[in-house]
């Protein structure tokens, strides 16, 4: 073969493209991906849809496959009118969390959109997904699928074994309850055999080594100083307080049948899988813009994109990444994209050429020279609040002209609290983590107790945080649910330490039995 | 990597999820037509449109903060002008954006679409004509396929498989068909006798005899096309029920322009529920000043005409049209009447008779809708004198309800108040 012409060096041009060429691309963008930002991913299954398969996706939340429930329905409905009318385009892609890691791309991209979003999902979030803690502590990448298609059988089952309308109802309930459905502390992992019979060998040791035959006659600590009260017992039988109050109602609702805990069980569980993704939103979209930016420029770089091509993918890279001010008008929160990215690029600044207030404010990481390590270290070990709390520097601050406002209701008006300066940058850090922190999102509501010698009433607390209430009209419907799930009264009591702010009570009126 | 190619898979996904989000919405949507309705004129009631249904009936509820009260803290980009300590206004709701987004989802209604069918037939559901009680066997009318015995040729779709069975099972028997057992028993016998080394004859008679049975199974077959019987059906003439229905309107110089619009509004809605829902009802249209008479449909909503007022006119003239062409004992008979309430005050004894001998025993349901006008309290005004004069009538067993309009936006109300479906015997006097 005679040397190749600077033309041939191009993956492709035009917007057209067809497998063929989807392949070139990919192992383009696997072999910049994994040669230079050492990106670990899992096996890449890629699946080409069209825009309806898209819009159906969408209703699904993105999974290929799921029960059967209007609630998916009625969010098909909007997507589809919102898309129709041209509010709203679709996303590129869609990608999922598991192994291989399936990636749903529209055969309407033009060549540039394909690379970009396989850079984007195939190496970006695959790599997050494979790597970052939370997801490797909460989610099982190789049997979600599986589950999936468990889970819609099942369901379908119960549908054909007890109605439609039975099954749906228990659903809405689960549904409402899902978002305190998750566990947010990862329990004690089972132990096995080997790792036990080591353990068990070095306490042996240990002991051995330490063994005096005077510790014997050590006076030993009186029997237990106070006996449990009768409220303690019952609490801790229970397993109460108990904040995942799906996994609470599957293991000790009086009254539900087997296959009312088992549908308890998959909607918890599936509220289980997404619970990461809450949690590392910003990070998430902010790795994947970072990598697919670095690609792109590296494709261009190498020649194997044309001017053209880049210039197409900036285009809709700028638009992806773009933050409207406060006061702008299409302003809806901070754009994760957006903060993501300039964070994860200013990660790479302070590493490579640090200013003397990044060394002060990141010893450790200024100057260290190896960017894309330690953008990798980050990617596997932080989410969004922990991320934004160790690594907004007062460059983004300025940059984006971050800060931060305090509405009290006690107030008349809602005050600036805190400014892009010297005084002002750690408290928006501060504030801004908080605003990450998906604990702080949610409402904390725990179960506290059942009363069980009288009428079996179930009582909740939401221990409310700077006298936010909840949503009234919201919580009495959710807490009907509960209480046709629980099947007797339910009682929920907002308060903090110093107030009661409101007590919610609900008696089944169609109980699940 | 491998690529998949998903394109052609089938698509409606979510059909099934879709089907389910209207089912559940059914309701809501059926409600949002009914507000809608009672909004726009009747030509337009016909229209479709887009309905939009209250994102909160189809809510999904979740535990989450509210959007207001308590302290809260938010960071937001594009700080230009602010230093620390500013106090700044809330911003008004329809400001909206930078504080509220931080909790609410921002759904507000999902609109349909609905054609004018769509939209008819959900503002007429469950509105019925009371006791369509007399049935009659008529020639025209639909026949309704009755099962009756069986024939022997037929669809194979009709096949009736038992009793196929069971002929062939008789004939089998009869014929002496040999079971499959039997043949494999003297199959086994023989070659028994073959591996023993049997004499013969005795091999011969048993050769003999599997040949027998084989040929036997193969003149006798298992189903013959004799065995097949087919379903048979005949077709009975369903009874049905036939109705006609009188519009009584007073068109007399009592009546102001306001009255007769309301007037027509309401006959046009009933000739629309009507013709949309039963097909085998008549309509008669009967106006009347001091003197009544029979009209088609294009006079009785479009021509003018002035007089004064006598009611039992019309009631003649319903009554003679009864004699002439619904006999009582074949039709179900309904009556419609409209009118300000005026009346000859002399001719009220003779409407009293008339209903009470003539029309009411003949009808069905007879509904009496009063015209007045929006300013003046209906409740509190002056009994008409045929109100009056109605209310002497009315009672528990007496098919007749009256009602008061003064305002257009009432009669929608007023005609599902009227037609809903309902036990029968709960009606009763506004």
């Amino acid at each position: 073969m005679a040397a190749r012409s600077r033309a041939s060096r191009l993956l492709f041009s035009g917007s057209e493209w067809n497998f063929e060429t989807l392949d070139r691309i990919f192992a383009s963008v696997q072999s910049i991906g994994e040669k230079e930002l050492g990106l670990d991913t899992y096996r890449t299954q890629i699946e080409i849809i069209t825009s309806e398969q898209m819009l159906d996706a969408y209703s699904s939340t993105g999974m290929p496959l799921f029960y059967k429930h209007w609630s998916f329905g009625k969010h098909f409905a909007r997507n589809e009118s919102l898309y129709r009318k041209g509010w709203q385009g679709l996303a590129y892609e869609i990608v999922i969390n598991s192994d291989p890691c399936v990636c749903y791309i529209m055969e309407e991209n033009s060549a540039t959109m394909q690379t970009l979003v396989l850079a984007h999902a195939a190496m970006g979030h695959n790599h997050f997904f494979k790597n970052n803690y939370v997801f490797r502590q909460w989610t099982d990448a190789e049997g979600i699928l599986d589950y999936l298609s468990f889970a819609k059988a099942y369901i379908s089952k119960c549908e054909e074994r007890y109605g439609v309308e039975q099954v749906e109802r228990l659903i809405d309930a689960a549904h409402a309850l899902q978002s305190h459905g998750v566990h947010r502390y990862p329990g004690k992992r089972k132990p096995d055999l080997r790792s036990e019979q080591l353990r068990e060998q070095e306490r042996r040791e240990h002991g051995l080594a330490l063994f005096n035959d005077l510790w014997r006659t050590v006076p030993g600590k009186s029997k237990r100083v106070a006996a449990r009260t009768e409220a303690e017992k019952r609490r801790s039988l229970l397993g109460l307080p108990e904040e995942n109050i799906l996994y609470f109602l599957e293991k000790t609702a009086p009254k539900l049948a087997p296959w009312q805990r088992e549908v308890l069980r998959i909607v918890r569980l599936i509220a289980q899988y997404f619970y990461p993704q809450r949690q590392t939103k910003m990070m998430n979209e902010g790795c994947a813009s970072f990598v697919h930016h670095r690609i792109m420029t590296r494709l261009h770089e190498r020649g194997e994109i044309n001017d053209g091509a880049f210039l197409e993918f900036l285009h809709s890279h700028t638009s992806v990444v773009m933050q409207p001010d406060f006061n702008d008008r299409r302003f809806s929160g901070i754009n994760p994209y957006a903060l993501g990215f300039t964070m994860m690029q200013d990660v790479e600044r302070i590493v490579t050429e640090p200013t003397a207030e990044d060394r002060q404010w990141f010893p450790d990481l200024a100057g260290q020279g190896d960017a894309y390590g330690a953008l990798r270290d980050i990617w596997a070990n932080y989410r969004d609040e922990s991320f934004v709390s160790q690594f907004l520097s007062p460059a983004v601050i300025r940059k984006m002209g971050l800060f931060q406002l305090v509405d009290d209701d006690i107030e008349d008006e809602m005050e600036v609290a805190a400014i892009h300066d010297e005084r002002g940058y750690r408290e928006v850090r501060r504030a801004l983590a908080r605003q990450y922190d998906v604990v702080r999102r949610d409402p904390d509501i725990q179960i506290v107790d059942v009363d069980l010698a009288g009428d079996r009433r179930l009582e909740l607390r939401h221990f409310v945080a700077d006298g936010v209430t909840l949503e009234e009209r919201d919580a009495e419907r959710v807490l009907q649910h509960l209480a046709d799930l629980w099947g007797y009264q339910v009682r929920l009591i907002e308060a903090d330490d110093d107030d009661i702010y409101a007590e919610h009570k609900a008696d089944p009126m169609r109980a699940f039995a | 990597m491998h690529i998949i190619d998903r394109r052609r898979d089938p698509g409606g996904k979510s059909l099934a999820n879709r089907q389910r989000f209207i089912r559940r919405a059914r309701a809501l949507v059926r409600k949002a037509v009914r507000d809608a309705s009672s909004k726009r004129s009747i030509k337009d009631v016909d229209q479709g449109g887009e309905i939009g249904v209250p994102a909160d009936g189809v809510r999904e509820p979740e535990l989450r903060r509210s959007g207001e009260g308590g302290r809260r803290e938010y960071v937001l980009p594009g700080n230009k002008r602010y230093v620390a300590g500013d106090r700044i206004a809330r911003p008004d709701e329809s400001g909206g954006g930078s504080s509220a987004s931080a909790d609410g989802d921002g759904e507000d209604e999902y609109r349909f679409a609905l054609s004018n069918e769509e939209f008819v037939d959900l503002f007429l559901e469950d509105l019925e004509l009371p006791d369509l009680a007399k049935r009659q066997v008529l020639g025209e009318e639909e026949d309704l396929p009755r099962p009756a015995g069986f024939k022997s040729s037929g669809s194979p779709s009709a096949l009736s498989v038992s009793r196929t069975m069971r002929r062939s099972l008789s004939r089998r028997v009869a014929l002496k068909r040999p079971k499959p057992e039997d043949l494999a028993g003297a199959e086994a016998e023989l070659a028994d006798a073959e591996g023993r080394g049997a004499s013969k004859a005795e091999l011969k008679a048993l050769s003999d005899r599997v040949q027998l049975l084989q040929r036997r199974m193969r003149l006798v077959p298992f189903i013959d096309p004799l065995d097949l019987r087919y379903r048979r059906f005949e077709s009975q003439p369903k009874p049905v029920a036939r109705a006609v229905m009188f519009c009584l309107m007073d068109v007399s110089g009592s009546m102001d322009e306001h009255m007769k619009d309301l007037a027509k509004r309401f006959f046009s809605l009933l000739y629309l529920f009507l013709n949309r829902r039963y097909k085998r009802v008549d309509v008669v249209f009967i106006r009347h000043t001091h003197q009544a008479r029979e009209v088609d449909e294009e006079t009785f909503f479009y021509s003018r005409e002035s007089g004064g007022t006598v009611v039992s006119t019309a009631l003649e003239e319903m009554a003679r049209i009864v004699h002439d062409r619904y006999p009582a004992a074949q039709w179900n008979i309904y009556a419609a009447q409209a009118s300000d309430g005026d009346n000859l005050p002399i001719d009220n004894p003779t409407v009293v008779a008339l209903l009470n001998t003539v029309i009411l025993p003949l009808c069905q349901y007879y509904a009496y809708i009063e015209v007045g006008h929006p300013t003046e309290d209906t409740g509190a005004r002056d009994a008409s004198s045929l109100w009056r004069t109605y209310q002497h009538i009315i009672g528990d067993d007496v098919p007749m309800a009256m009602r008061k309009v003064g305002d257009r936006r009432d009669i929608f109300p007023v005609f599902r108040d009227l037609f809903g479906r309902r036990q029968s015997g709960d009606r009763e006097v506004a």
